[in-house]
């Protein structure tokens, strides 16, 4: 083969830092192609899409408010992957978290108060834990595989979410539509900037950024983390436990999967729904790798994705595409991260590989 | 034949339905798995097979085309997993979840105008003289193309496998691709291979969906059957004709509870929809409590990216 990959003697810093942005870029001309194929103009479409949502006060605020609950997410999920915990149902356990914080608000239905807001908050969080425990207590136990069990989870959260709001939970004065009451003042949390959504709950995912930076980089938890991913033989002669790993990276998931469900709830959202998220427990897990796992590059990565959703409703809106172009493009990114990735373990060579061709020719001068 | 007689047939048969693309699906995954690879975008293969095989299947009029642009499109997308995998070298789980979520978004970018445009499903094969006989007329006779497909694809697989030199040398190379290199095999082909066979299974599993199972074209309308298959692999450890027990087993629980929320059954029907799922759990934690029992039969160097300078 003439192009080859190489294996280069240290990790390449630069390269860690430039494939995001050379993934983003390569996105864009992906993008462009298939805005063509599929007939539309190519620069207005990536225009409508990249741009436009960002060209407003009110579009701005919109972006914080989706790149919070992908950011809160991210963090949480980062740190199971650093530990090679591969937790896939962030989605289901942000419903239950919704679903615990809102039964909360809706157990508090006229008897409301100050301290309803921190207890739908810590109601969120345990529900979300609690679905997470789940996975760790059988990835512990019975060494079920993580993946699976978290994601098939995430079904059986969906499945409950819209036996309650069609049913027990469902509005009493909503002529049957699938929807709960909305909850009251004490319940919502506060709007930051007057006339717009954006929320208190977007603070909360900064302050994921500052705790998950310091969990993993300044305190010997985050350390044995990151030793168990690496190295899973290493992590065991230090002495550090798999299984409290797994406890704790899943828990902590959880917690702010859960977290962030009922800040969606409470926030932009104010009750519950059949559907509370679009899909940003999945999407979490992009934002997570293309923010290279580090707490302040999930920040940035989140507001990149938050764009892809606001763009895919904006060339929903105007050009009449369907909302399913943001799957692609999210798709699409994550596909050339990982490709970019490659670069920073390896580098890229033309032709025959030199120490093989030494490697065979050498057995020759030996034979005789 | 009495009700009740007749009722059991309909139920057999309509679980052997049920378990068709969960066969097919798990038992291409089976194949990638053996030679190493861990593929876990068969959710989004599997959606790229259901729209192509329904979108060419009421373009050219005939379903045998679009199980073929299925099968195809499955391999696309495998084939987009194993450069990024197998040439790029990167992390099978997240390219596999990525593949999943593109799958997703481009099913139904590509099926919007496909939603609810009607399709005859496809017909059975045997003629209607032998699937009228009683009994074993509709469980044997009754089927159409696909489901005898997918038993036949069961025997060749285990005796691919059990039986003969190629197959002896995707095993090898599951489970320890630097001998397998060391000896001359090609890793990386043979792991290309492996992953696009099991993406034209998957390609077909979802056209089995959308042109056989329910005729029609729905957004995401998998609902977890990939990642169902993936367990189903697990839980078969490894193996083609326990494959075939566990499509089955979950074909009837999923036969099961669409037959008790139509009888009416007093528990919610969103409690019964929720079995499948915790099923796959309960299935997965027996397997896999016994943890000798998996690293003896799971493929050594599954999920592992092979490059032969490291």
């Amino acid at each position: 083969m003439l192009l080859r990959l190489e294996a280069r003697g240290a990790t390449s810093q630069a390269m860690v830092y430039l494939a995001p942005a050379l993934a983003v870029a390569l996105t864009l001309t992906g993008g462009a192609l298939l805005f063509t194929v599929l007939g539309y103009d190519a620069g207005r479409a990536l225009y409508t899409f990249f741009i436009q949502p960002i060209t407003s006060v009110y579009g701005l605020t919109e972006l914080a408010i989706k790149a919070a609950p992908l950011c809160l997410i991210a963090i949480g999920l980062a740190i199971g992957f650093r530990a090679n915990v591969w937790n896939i149902g962030a989605e289901g356990q942000l419903t239950v978290g919704a679903i615990c914080g809102g039964g909360v608000a809706l157990a508090a239905w006229g008897a409301e108060g100050p301290w309803l807001l921190p207890a739908m908050l810590i109601a969120g969080a345990l529900g979300g834990m609690a679905w997470a425990a789940v996975p760790a207590w059988l990835k512990v136990r019975f060494n079920a595989n993580e993946i699976l069990v978290s994601l098939m989870l995430t079904y059986v959260a969906g499945h409950l979410l819209t036996y309650l709001v069609y049913g027990p939970w469902s509005d009493p004065a909503g002529f049957g539509f699938p929807e709960t009451r909305r909850f009251g003042e004490e319940g919502r949390l506060p709007i930051l900037v007057d006339g717009t959504r954006l929320h208190m709950g977007t603070l909360l995912a900064l302050a994921a950024v500052a705790a998950g930076w310091f969990l993993m980089a300044r305190t010997l938890v985050g350390f044995q983390i990151k030793v168990i991913g690496l190295t899973p033989t290493a992590a065991g002669y230090a002495g550090f436990s798999q299984h409290r790993t797994i406890w704790l990276t899943l828990l902590l998931g959880g917690g702010m999967a859960g977290l962030t469900g009922v800040a969606e709830v409470a926030g932009p959202i104010g009750q519950l729904l059949p559907t509370i998220s679009p899909g940003y427990g999945f999407t979490a897990i992009i934002v997570a790798f293309l923010g290279r796992l580090h707490p302040v590059g999930i920040l940035f990565a989140a507001l990149v994705m938050a764009l892809s959703y606001l763009g895919g409703e904006a060339v929903q809106i105007s050009m009449g595409l369907p909302l399913a172009v943001t799957g692609v493009f999210q798709g699409m990114l994550l596909f050339f991260l990982l490709a970019c990735d490659v670069l920073v373990r390896y580098r890229l060579r033309l032709g025959l590989p030199r120490v093989a061709s030494a490697r065979r020719a050498a057995p020759e001068e030996a034979a005789p | 034949m009495t009700g009740g007689m007749a009722t059991t047939v309909a139920i057999l048969v309509a679980m052997m339905t049920a378990a068709t693309p969960l066969l097919f699906a798990a038992l291409g995954e089976l194949v990638t798995e053996r030679s190493g690879v861990l593929n876990l975008g068969v959710e989004g293969m599997m959606l790229a097979g259901a729209v192509t095989g329904f979108a060419v299947a009421v373009a050219t009029g005939s379903a045998a085309v679009g199980v073929v642009a299925a099968a195809l499109a499955g391999v696309a997308m495998a084939a987009l997993f194993g450069f990024l995998t197998l040439t790029m070298l990167a992390n099978q789980v997240a390219t596999g979840l990525a593949l999943t979520i593109f799958g997703i978004g481009l099913s139904a970018l590509v099926g919007r105008d496909y939603v609810g445009t009607p399709l005859a499903g496809l017909p059975p094969v045997a003629p209607s003289a032998l699937a009228d006989l009683p009994v074993i007329g509709p469980l044997v006779f009754g089927h159409d193309a696909l489901v005898y497909l997918s038993l036949v694809m069961v025997v060749a697989i285990a005796w691919f496998f059990s039986r003969t030199h190629t197959g002896l040398i995707v095993r090898a190379v599951g489970e320890s691709p630097s001998a397998a290199h060391a000896l001359g095999y090609p890793v990386i082909a043979i792991r290309y291979a492996s992953v696009l066979f099991g993406g034209a299974m998957s390609g077909i599993a979802g056209a089995y969906l959308s042109l056989a199972y329910t005729p029609m074209w729905a957004e995401n309308m998998t609902a977890g059957r990939g990642w169902i298959a993936l367990a189903l692999v697990v839980f078969a450890t490894w193996k083609p004709g326990r494959v075939l027990l566990g499509a089955y087993l979950f074909g009837g629980v999923t036969i099961l509870q669409l037959h008790a929320q139509g009888a009416g059954f007093a528990v919610p029907s969103q409690f019964l929809s929720m079995l499948p799922y915790l099923a796959t759990i309960v299935v997965l934690v027996l397997i896999s409590r016994d943890s000798t029992l998996i690293r003896r039969h799971a493929p050594a160097s599954i999920g592992r990216v092979f490059h032969p300078d490291t």
